[in-house]
Formats: C-alpha cells, sequence, structure tokens
C-alpha cells in the first residue's frame, strides 16, 4: 500500500496538475482546498467590491477545484481555517502596514497555514505528506542529513522566496512536484490530462484583497472589527529632516515607493524610510535609496543547520529581486547582517531576505 | 469500502416503498394534477390521498395540509406569510437558518425580532417567551427538535403561552417528524413545518400545515394551486412519495433507534476521555447525539471518519462546502474550541446493531488518532 498525500488544491492550474501528476504515477490522493477568508465579508464597505469572482478562496475556485478531483475520482475536501488565517496572516498583514512596514502575507500563509495547519489536518486524515503546486525544489541530501530547498526548473516562476520559512520536519513532508518544470510544460501537461482549466489566468494579487487595494482593505477591515484607524498623520522629510510636507499615515508608504508622494520637486523622490515612532516618512533622491547592509530576525536554516563565523551567499530582498552577493554574520539570537558586496537598493522593512547558494536556499529571516 | 451513513438530519435515505410509490408518477402517470383530463384526474387523486396520509401524521384535516419544495421553503412561508413592518416576531437563538435568516431579513425590512437565549442543554423557556410577548408580537417561531443537538423544544408549554396570548405559533418540526409523536392540537400551533427527505421521502419536497382560518400571504404569484397559498404545479411524484413517507412514519422505530444511539454514546464516552454530549440532559428525539472530544477539530475527525467509510457531520457547512462554527453549540454557551470539536451523529431506520459497534470501534481509534496528531503539533 503506497502512502496517501494531501494534495493542496486551490482551483488554479498548477495544483490541478499536481493533482493529476500525482495521481498518473499511481499514489492514493485526497484533495484539500483551504477556506481561508469569506471574500464577501468586507464587500460593499467603501472602496472594496460588490461581487468578487475568481480569486483566492472564492466559490469559483472551489468549484474547479472540486471538479478536478471529481475527474480524477480523488476524495476532495473544503477545510475551513478562516480563525487561523485572519489571526496568523491578515491581522499580522494590517498591524505591519500600521507599523510602517511592509508584509508578505504568502509567506506568512506558508508558514502558519499550508505548511502548518493543513499539513496537520493532511496528517490527521491519513495522509503523511502535501503536495502543493509551489515552484520549487525539495531533496533529501543524505551527507548533510537535511532537506535541501532548491530554485525550480523555471527561474521565472521561482517561489523558494516565499518558502524560507519551512522548518526541516515540514520539508520532510512536503512534495513540490513541479519543481522540474516550466509554467508552459505545466499548461501543456494540464491540458494533456484533459483538464479544462488549462488556460486559467494565474494568480497575481494578495488573495484576500481583491482588486489589490491594500489601503482600503485596511480601512474596511478595521471598520468591521470596530477599530479606529491609528492616527499615523506626520511630516514627509528630506533625509537632512528638513519639513517636505506632511502626510495621511504611515500604512500608505513603503520603502522605495515613488507614487502618492504628493510633493512637488524638479527630480523624482522615493521614500527612503518610515520611522512609526516619530510619524516621520523620510523622502529622497533614489541613490539615497542605496544601502550596503541589512539585518534579518527569525532567521531559519535550511540547507546548513546554523551559521558559524562567516558565510558568503547571495541575498534576495524581494519576490522580484535579483539576489545580490553579500557576507553574512550572526549579529543575535536568530539575527543575520548582510553586508553586500555592492549597495543594494530598497531594503524594506517587514519583507524578508533569503539567503542563496548557488541554487540552495541556504536559509532566510524578516528584514528589520 | 462498506459505507456507514450517520448523518440522518442532514438527509435519509429513500426508503424502497417510498420509491415505488413515486415510480409510477415519474413515468406512465405523468398527468399535472390541475388538468382536466383523466391524465390530470390521476394525479390529483394520488396528489389528494398523500394530503390524506401527511393530514394522519399531523392530526389536522387534509384541507390544512399545504406541499411545498421544502422544509426551508415552508419556514419563509409560514414567516414571511405573517409578518409585515412593525410587527414583532419571537424565536430562539438555535433556529435553523431556514428560520434565523428569513427574520433577520424581516428585521431589515422594519420587523423587530427577539432572538430568544437556551440554556446550557439547548432548552428555551417557555416563560421567557411569555415574557418577551408584545402588544405587536404578531408570530412566535420555534422549532420543535434541533437539527444539531436533537434537542427538543418544550412546543406544547409554548403553545399554550401563544393561545393564552392569541399570538400566531409557528413549529419548525422537519427534524421532529417521523422521531416523536406530532399532533398539531397538542401543540397548538397555527403553522408547522415539515420536509419529506428527513423522514425518508423524497428530497425537494415539504409541507406546511396551516390551521384553517390562518391568513396566510402566499410567497409566489402564479395559480390557483394549494388553494392559492403556494403557486406552481405540483411536484406529483415528490407529493406521493412524500404522502408514503409519512405513512410510514407513523410506524414507530423510535424505540429501536433510542436503543442504538444510546449504546453509540455510551460506547464513545466509555472509549473516549474528555468528551461529553452536548445537551445530553434535554429530552431529545431518538437518533441523534452531538458529541464533542476535546483536544481536536471535529472538521478533521468528520474527513478522517469519511476516508474510512462513515458518514457523520460537524458543524453547519457553508458555500465552499467547508464546515462553520455552530450558532447552536455557541448559543449553549459551548467555548469556540468546543464547539469546534464536537461531531454529530444521526441515526435512521436501517441502522443495526453491527453498524454501531463499528462505529464505536472507529471513532474511538480516529479520536486517539488526531489527539496524538494534535498534541505534538502544539509548540
Amino acid at each position: 500500500m503506497t502512502e496517501t498525500i494531501a494534495v493542496a488544491m486551490s482551483g488554479g492550474v498548477d495544483s490541478s496538475a499536481v493533482a493529476a501528476m500525482l495521481k498518473a504515477e499511481g499514489h492514493t490522493l485526497v484533495g484539500l482546498t483551504m477556506q481561508l477568508w469569506n471574500q464577501r465579508r468586507l464587500s460593499g464597505k467603501e472602496g472594496m467590491p460588490d461581487q468578487v469572482q475568481g480569486r483566492c478562496c472564492s466559490i469559483d475556485d472551489v468549484y474547479d477545484a472540486r471538479h478536478v478531483a471529481e475527474m480524477l475520482e480523488i476524495p476532495y475536501y473544503v477545510v475551513n481555517h478562516q480563525e487561523r488565517f485572519e489571526r496568523d496572516v491578515v491581522r499580522p498583514f494590517v498591524d505591519e502596514y500600521l507599523a510602517g512596514r511592509t508584509p508578505i502575507p504568502c509567506s506568512l500563509c506558508n508558514n502558519h497555514l499550508k505548511f502548518d495547519q493543513l499539513l496537520l489536518t493532511a496528517r490527521q486524515i491519513g495522509a503523511e505528506k502535501i503536495a502543493t503546486g509551489h515552484y520549487a525544489r525539495n531533496e533529501y541530501d543524505a551527507a548533510r542529513g537535511r532537506w535541501i530547498l532548491k530554485r525550480p526548473a523555471d527561474a521565472s516562476k521561482d517561489q523558494t522566496y516565499f518558502l524560507f520559512g519551512l522548518t526541516q520536519e515540514q520539508l520532510s513532508r512536503s512534495l513540490f512536484p513541479l519543481g522540474g518544470f516550466t509554467k508552459p510544460e505545466v499548461r501543456a501537461m494540464a491540458h494533456g490530462y484533459g483538464l479544462a482549466l488549462a488556460n486559467k489566468a494565474d494568480s497575481q494579487e494578495i488573495c484576500f484583497i481583491p482588486g489589490g487595494d491594500y489601503k482600503r482593505f485596511i480601512d474596511a477591515y478595521l471598520e468591521e472589527q470596530g477599530e479606529a484607524l491609528p492616527d499615523t498623520a506626520g511630516e514627509l522629510v528630506s533625509v537632512g529632516g528638513q519639513p517636505q510636507g506632511q502626510h495621511e499615515g504611515v500604512h500608505n508608504f513603503t520603502v522605495g515607493q515613488r507614487k502618492g508622494l504628493g510633493l512637488a520637486s524638479p527630480t523624482p523622490l522615493y521614500v527612503i524610510s518610515i520611522d512609526r515612532d516619530s510619524k516621520r516618512v523620510t523622502v529622497g533622491a533614489e541613490q539615497e535609496l542605496q544601502r550596503s547592509s541589512l539585518r534579518a530576525q527569525r532567521v531559519n536554516w535550511i540547507s546548513i543547520p546554523g551559521l558559524v563565523g562567516e558565510m558568503r551567499a547571495q541575498v534576495k530582498i524581494r519576490h522580484r529581486h535579483e539576489p545580490a552577493w553579500a557576507t553574512l554574520r550572526t549579529t543575535g539570537v536568530d539575527e543575520v547582517e548582510a553586508v553586500f558586496d555592492e549597495p543594494v537598493r530598497a531594503v524594506t522593512p517587514g519583507q524578508a531576505a533569503v539567503f542563496y547558494s548557488g541554487d540552495e536556499v541556504v536559509g532566510g529571516g524578516w528584514i528589520v | 469500502v462498506r459505507r456507514i451513513y450517520l448523518d440522518a438530519n442532514a438527509t435519509t435515505p429513500l426508503l424502497p416503498e417510498v420509491l415505488e410509490a413515486m415510480r409510477p408518477f415519474l413515468l406512465e402517470r405523468f398527468g399535472n394534477a390541475s388538468s382536466i383530463h383523466q391524465e390530470g384526474q390521476h394525479a390529483r387523486s394520488a396528489v389528494e390521498q398523500a394530503r390524506a396520509s401527511v393530514a394522519r401524521l399531523l392530526g389536522c384535516r387534509p384541507a390544512e395540509i399545504v406541499f411545498t419544495s421544502g422544509g426551508t421553503e415552508s419556514d419563509n412561508l409560514a414567516i414571511f406569510g405573517s409578518v409585515q413592518a412593525g410587527d414583532h416576531v419571537i424565536t430562539s437563538a438555535v433556529e435553523h437558518h431556514a428560520v434565523l435568516h428569513a427574520v433577520e431579513r424581516l428585521r431589515e425590512r422594519g420587523v423587530e425580532v427577539e432572538f430568544l437565549p437556551v440554556d446550557e442543554q439547548g432548552v428555551l423557556a417557555a416563560e421567557d417567551v411569555r415574557k418577551a410577548l408584545r402588544p405587536n408580537t404578531k408570530l412566535i417561531s420555534v422549532m420543535m427538535a434541533n437539527n444539531e443537538t436533537g434537542v427538543l423544544q418544550p412546543v406544547h408549554a409554548i403553545g399554550q403561552v401563544a393561545a393564552e396570548a392569541d399570538v400566531r405559533f409557528h413549529v419548525d418540526a422537519v427534524q421532529a417528524a417521523g422521531k416523536v409523536r406530532l399532533a398539531v392540537d397538542d401543540i397548538g400551533c397555527q403553522l408547522l413545518s415539515i420536509s419529506g427527505h428527513k423522514m425518508h421521502g423524497p428530497q425537494g419536497t415539504g409541507v406546511l400545515f396551516v390551521r384553517r382560518g390562518t391568513r396566510l400571504e402566499p410567497l409566489f404569484a402564479g395559480g390557483a394551486h394549494e388553494r392559492q397559498r403556494r403557486a406552481g404545479t405540483e411536484n406529483v411524484a415528490g407529493i406521493v412519495g412524500l404522502g408514503k413517507a409519512a405513512e410510514c412514519a407513523l410506524e414507530s422505530t423510535a424505540e429501536r433507534i433510542g436503543r442504538l444511539r444510546d449504546r453509540l454514546e455510551s460506547g464513545l464516552l466509555e472509549r473516549c476521555a474528555e468528551s461529553g454530549v452536548n445537551g445530553g440532559r434535554a429530552d431529545r428525539v431518538p437518533n441523534t447525539t452531538n458529541l464533542w472530544f476535546d483536544h481536536l477539530e471535529g472538521e478533521a475527525l468528520v474527513i478522517a471518519l469519511d476516508l474510512k467509510g462513515l458518514a457523520v457531520s460537524s458543524g453547519a457547512a457553508c458555500s465552499s462546502g467547508a464546515s462553520e462554527p455552530s450558532h447552536v453549540l455557541e448559543a449553549m454557551g459551548l467555548s469556540g474550541e468546543r464547539a469546534r470539536a464536537s461531531v454529530r451523529f444521526s441515526l435512521h431506520r436501517h441502522t443495526t446493531e453491527e453498524e454501531i459497534a463499528e462505529t464505536v470501534a472507529l471513532v474511538a481509534a480516529q479520536v486517539a488518532r488526531l489527539r496524538e496528531l494534535s498534541a505534538v503539533a502544539v509548540r
């Protein structure tokens, strides 16, 4: 008897192709979709769409996932993890912005939902492993005695940046069957398996923010919670500290942002830094964004058990960032400093710094 | 895998004799009951026989029976047909969504609605109903048996309160029909809803008892069917099936099912530590038990059991198919954790002793497995 694998099915092409692939390989499968957020919850509030379709957790996506499961003749269930999602993803997302940082909800969701709560559910219902549609590779290296997370074959779809928080236990129970394929190959496979959704569009935006306007989402969410939006309005200042104007709240900004500053200037101005305590947002010319180092906290190590001394690595500081060479060294408990060979643009608190050695993910942490 | 079905409160299997009774009306006896010709007359006659059977089950006149598409429509017809803006409605916090959401919609239209609380056993006090009465109280709507816990409400006592105050009383008896004796005169209600598929009849069929002289605004505009109380061509085969199911419901199987339920309950309480019965000290219908098993997610237990061949349920299904936390258990004062750790088992006429023995063993093993994994996950 083969062990049962739970497939995390979102109703998209990738996870549907995973289910079809594993089924064709003869595995015993169970399909699971997480119900994470009620899209109607904030609908009708100011700036939020009334009707929402074709987004993560929407009824349409559940319908698509269920249809694929029926076609493949695998048992399929929708599991309700809304409370956990709100507690561990939505609330921290809102709080991070209000603290002047720029969060990554997808990483939080991977760490707390997909590879934690959903994996637990999978194990409770009798599946020892979970397979997802992430573009990443995951291999056990007997020599090092560790599970190694690697970049996928399709560099343009690389999702390892969002997976840096996975523990060895989580990796040992995770399968990423798409790691060796390109997206066009996956679509072709989906066609080959007769999946009607092979041409379905990729999801791009944050799944619980249809339309993508996070500021309005924060307003609507706080209103629903009966909380007032904290007053973080304050000054826009130059790098030298001279007042440049006023802003309506620190959550409206992200480091490196150019639009929406409301300042007239002969040269383009960018957000250089955000200070929640003084409510000051510092703006300046593009070259002021350059940083020669960063500090990352709550670091998780993958290819090594921990950092001893110094280490050379390539560091990726946001999803769409070409990794830059740096020297890593420990500066505290689960805290690392990365000193770049060449300065990098817009180091953004709240984002992740993920360390690579070639194709391997060495580890990563949260930029402070 | 052999399947064991213990989710009768969701729906019940059609009885073979019900299917047989329906079959001709899906085939050669296809007439429209309103037609003048013989095909129509045959259909009319079958509908009226079914009406008489349902009337016997409820202890009322055939003319007081209105056929509907199910329990939800019956509840909606009773509520929307009775109340208008400015009226006051009394109901309980543990009603089915068919009632709760109907009165919530009324509230948006200017009706005052009072949701009375229940005690920790899930029981509403008739005295609370009396205290909630106002001069403009137009309707009291209370369920007879709760779908999640099987707990019975004191509808007879509430019926007295309603009668003394001369207020219209609607009873949602969907989960009581076929399980306990139903007599509309004993209850003293003007309106009472039942559903076909909860008592081994077909899905998509229901009844609203409407006491003679009770004025009711119809939900649908259309033909003059059902004495102008429910427009739409009769679902003849369905109605015939419902009539047959009502006849079958008269033969009581409550005692046997009650014994099996008690055995299931005591078996599980014995085998699983830190467990208990929701509403266990209240009067209940004999087929239902709702148990909590601390330190696990009921939803995961339900899925694990389904994969092993046992069909049970937890909470209410939301539109995606996931389970939502139960408003019933919440109203009984359960913590969110314990409400999510609760699972409903509901037995039916075909449930056997062997199935119950197997269920006890299966559930005990899965509860132990889930708890072990949850404990590891707590960091």
